[in-house]
Order: C-alpha cells, then structure tokens, then sequence
C-alpha cells in the first residue's frame, strides 16, 4: 500500500513545553488521532521533534564529513513531527492529514514517499 | 484534415482520453497513445471513411499502439506491470479483458469523462493548473492554443501540465468518482473549473477582445456533459443554467465601437433568446429539486436579469435576497461585493458604499470589479474626486482594452474638479 509522509510545519519556534491548557488540549487531540491511526492500520511510525535549535547537519566535505550547528533550512519554518502512514491513495492521505491538522491546529505537509 | 474529422476529433479527444487512462493505468502513456491515434487516423479514414464508431476505433487502436511501445522498450516493463497492477486495483471489479486480448473493442465508457474530470480538477492542484488540465485531456486542446487562451508562455504551461500530471501519479491518485462524502466539494471543485473556462472565455483578461467565444462554447459543451454524466446532482444543472444565461448576453456585452458594455446599458433586445428560454428551465428545474447550492443561486440571480424587460424593471429586492443566500453559503468577499451592487440599486449609492466599506480591503485591493463598483457609486452619490480616482484604480487593474475604454469613458463624465 502507498506510504505518505505527513509532517507538521511551524512558523517559528516552538516549545515542548506541554504545560499549558493550549498545549495539553493539543496532545490529548494528537493523541486520540495517533490512537486511530493505529488501530486503523494506517499507522507506520510517527514522532515529535524537539525544535530546530537542537539540530545538527552533517554534510560530506572533501572526502570527510563536516559538522555545522542549527537545522539545515536557514529560513524560520521548522518541522514539528512528523508520521509516515500507508492509505490506499492520495485521497485517503489527504483525508488523514486533514485530521492530523485539526489535531495539532497547524500546516501539515503531505508528501509521497519513492517506491 | 476535412473539417468532419476536426470535428470528430475534438468531440472524441476528451472521452477517449478517459477511457485509455482506465485502460492503461496512466495519464501520459495514454495521452501520447490518443495524439498516436489521431494521426494514424487522420492518414487513413481520408480513404478508409470515417470508421461507425470513431471513438471506440480511436481508443482502440490508441489501447493497441500503447501496449506494443510498452512490450518493445523493455525499460518499461516494469509500467506495463504497473499499469496492469493499477487496472487490477481500480473499483473495476472484474479483471479488463482488453489487456488480455488485444483484439478486443475498447469501449469508450461514459464514466470514465466522469473520473477524469474529477482527476484533473483535483483539490490538491492549483486551480489554474486544474482549468489547463481539464482543457488539455477534456476539451482536446492543444498545449499551445491553451497558453495564448490564458497568456502564459507556452514553455511554461506545458511544465505545470507535466508537473501535475507527474503528482497526481506519484501521489498514487486514484481513477475514480468520489464517493458520496466526498463529492460536494470535489463536484463543487470541478464545476468552479468549468466556470473558470468560461469566465475566461467571457471577459478575456487581456488583449484586446472581450470575449473569446471558443472558450466560453468549451466550457457550456463540458458543463452539458457533466450534467448528461450526473443527472441528479442539482449543482451541475446550476452550473449550465448559470453559463447559458450569461451567454446569452454575448452580443450586447461590447459595442460596435469595441467598448464593454455594461448590463444596465445593454440592448436587450440582442439577448439570446433560446439560451434564455433554456436557462430559465434549468433554475426552474433547480427550484423543483429544493436543494440549493451557490452555482443554483448565481443561475437563479442571472434568471432574475433575464427577466426584466429593461434595466428598470429588474427585481433588486430578489437579487438581494438571492445575494443575501448565496453569502450565507459562501461567505466570501466577492459575493460580499456583488451583494453591494445590488444593495445599491435598491437602496441608493450612499447605501451601497456603506456596504462597500464593510469589504475585506486586503482581498479586494487588486480586484478590478471592486474599483469599478466603488468609482460608479462615488459618481451616483455625487463625490467627483474620490470616483475619478477609484475609476483610475480600476484601469490600472484591468487587463482588458474594451473594458479600459469602458472605464476611461465613464471616468470622462464625471464633473471636471473645481
């Protein structure tokens, strides 16, 4: 079956601090959504991610690998989470990520994975 | 080519592209195997005569053509494969017989117009990629013709086809109708692609001639066939009703002189009337079915136009009743401002500019139609100055010769500043 990508975009930085009603309403809905996912079988693996200021690239450089601080995109937007889910076609993806945007109340992208 | 198989080709493009996408699992492949099709067709049916069923002989050998180009280059097997797993996984339940023998008639099947339409007019596509979509595999246009329709570099829309065409596959886009949750808006998605054909068709967004009448034809030929393909679906008798209706006002919308003309001052007299007498059936047969959507409601205020005399006996108090209607289904701010216009006529221009001012400024900054609308009710109500200068916004947005000499020419009447 088609595997998806769906991650989840901010516009600047975010806290994984969970602590706020906002915040706690949010994990409880991604929450029930991953929920579904799973015993739907839609589910493949999914995740959040701490923000792009604990990232790192790596990148090969003349024949030895370099290392730079921060995330790889030098623009603001950053990828929260992310969940890779099988669905029949586009339109069963399209119908999850939905769900997964009025779940985490954000953009999420749906991008097909190759093979 | 005689013009008889012009016309066979033009009428047969679209169904046949539909029927070859089922049958051979791919966008591409089968608009490469239709356009191979033509040309062995266009080489013998000169001699031959035209075969009795030109589209089933077209997708057939189109079907045949495609499935050898597969079997010879062997880099592709694996889309031959493919293609027969895409066949096997469609809502088809019983295996295609085609592809098992080749001898087999293709039969052009009315569905499948169905399912590319909603293929190309796909909501995860932009609608101006969806509107060259549906042109280029429904309405068997040309790449070319298509860019100069819409003033796009040739170059340039032949790569956002090539794109869409390539997303819709990789994003593994079924072939299919939508099932019944998802048709509303998928169906409301395709019929706004139509509308977009014709609005185009209606008031060309630049050069010099009001109307490109191929177009407009285009999208009333597509809509008629979508309402033969989905007879209970209200929205798309709507749909018809509306173009019909606004069709029928072609020969009095520009004056002889190459200036628009606008509804109040144009000659009734040249409205079409067996468009009309059509259109009016349609809303009546909308208004039966009790199941209102907002193509119904523009057809049903296009009705209310239709039926007054003159411009003076137009029913103001229905169209604002009707625009009230339409806002509450789709509150958006051009509805808003059409509802103003009308709000206007029956209320005074004071009344209509307090409407106005209540509009979303950021989303209409760049829309002609609202400086225009502002500029004639600043005129009415007597404010010179503010009207000159909205009539020069509006200009400035108009990518239209016989709408700016519309525009200059009111902006001309308006009382010289003291």
């Amino acid at each position: 079956m088609p595997q998806f990508l769906l991650s989840v975009w901010h516009d600047e930085d975010y806290v994984v601090d969970f602590s706020s009603d906002e915040a706690q309403r949010r994990v409880r809905q991604v929450s029930a959504f991953n929920d579904a996912l799973q015993s739907s079988g839609a589910w493949v693996f999914g995740a959040g991610l701490h923000p792009a200021s604990s990232a790192t690239v790596v990148r090969p450089s003349g024949g030895e690998v370099a290392m730079t601080d921060g995330p790889y995109a030098e623009t603001k937007e950053q990828m929260g989470g992310f969940w890779v889910v099988e669905a029949t076609d586009f339109d069963a993806a399209l119908a999850l990520a939905g769900k997964a945007s009025t779940a985490c109340e954000g953009p999420v992208e749906v991008r097909p994975l190759q093979g | 080519m005689t013009d008889t198989l012009e016309a066979v080709f033009r009428r047969e493009a679209g169904p046949v592209t539909a029927t070859l996408i089922r049958v051979l699992g791919d966008v591409t492949l089968a608009e490469d195997a239709v356009a191979e099709a033509f040309a062995i067709a266009a080489a013998r049916w000169p001699t031959d005569g035209v075969p009795p069923n030109p589209g089933g002989w077209i997708a057939t050998t189109a079907r045949n053509r495609a499935i050898d180009r597969l079997r010879r280059e062997s880099t592709r097997t694996d889309r031959y494969v493919a293609a027969y797993r895409l066949q096997a996984d469609t809502m088809d339940s019983e295996p295609d017989p085609e592809l098992a023998g080749l001898d087999d008639f293709v039969d052009v099947v009315a569905d499948d117009q169905l399912r590319l339409m909603f293929l190309c007019c796909h909501p995860a596509l932009a609608a101006d990629v969806q509107v060259a979509l549906t042109l280029r595999l429904l309405g068997g246009l040309e790449t070319p013709e298509i860019a100069r329709a819409f003033v796009v570099p040739e170059a340039t829309l032949a790569q956002r086809l090539v794109r869409a065409k390539r997303k819709l596959r990789d994003n593994h886009a079924s072939y299919r109708v939508p099932d019944a949750a998802e048709l509303p808006d998928r169906l409301h998605a395709v019929l706004t692609a139509i509308y977009l054909i014709f609005t185009e068709g209606h008031t060309a967004s630049s050069g010099e001639p009001l109307t490109r009448v191929d177009l407009s034809a285009e999208a009333i030929r597509l809509a008629r066939v979508l309402v033969d393909l989905m007879p209970d679906e209200p929205e798309a008798v709507g749909l018809l009703a509306l173009l019909l209706l606004t069709d029928a006002r072609r020969d009095a919308r520009v004056s002889a002189s190459g200036t628009a003309v606008r509804l109040s001052d144009q000659d009734r007299s040249r409205w079409d009337a067996a468009l009309i007498a059509e259109g009016h059936e349609l809303v009546r047969a909308c208004l039966r079915r009790d199941q209102p959507g907002p193509f119904q409601i523009q057809a049903a205020i296009a009705a209310v136009h239709a039926d007054a005399a003159t411009a003076d006996a137009t029913d103001w108090s229905q169209i604002v009743a009707l625009y009230d209607h339409l806002y509450a289904l789709r509150p958006n701010a051009v509805v808003a401002l059409n509802r103003a216009v009308a709000v206007a006529q029956l209320h005074g221009p004071d009344a209509g500019l307090a409407a106005l001012d209540e509009l979303d400024r950021d989303v209409l900054a760049d829309y002609q139609p609202f400086h225009a609308a502002r500029a004639d009710l600043l005129a009415r109500a007597g404010d010179a100055g503010p009207a000159r200068a909205a009539y020069d916004e509006a200009i400035a947005r108009s990518g239209n010769e016989a709408e700016r000499r519309f525009l200059r020419e009111q902006r001309a009447r308006l009382p010289e500043p003291e």
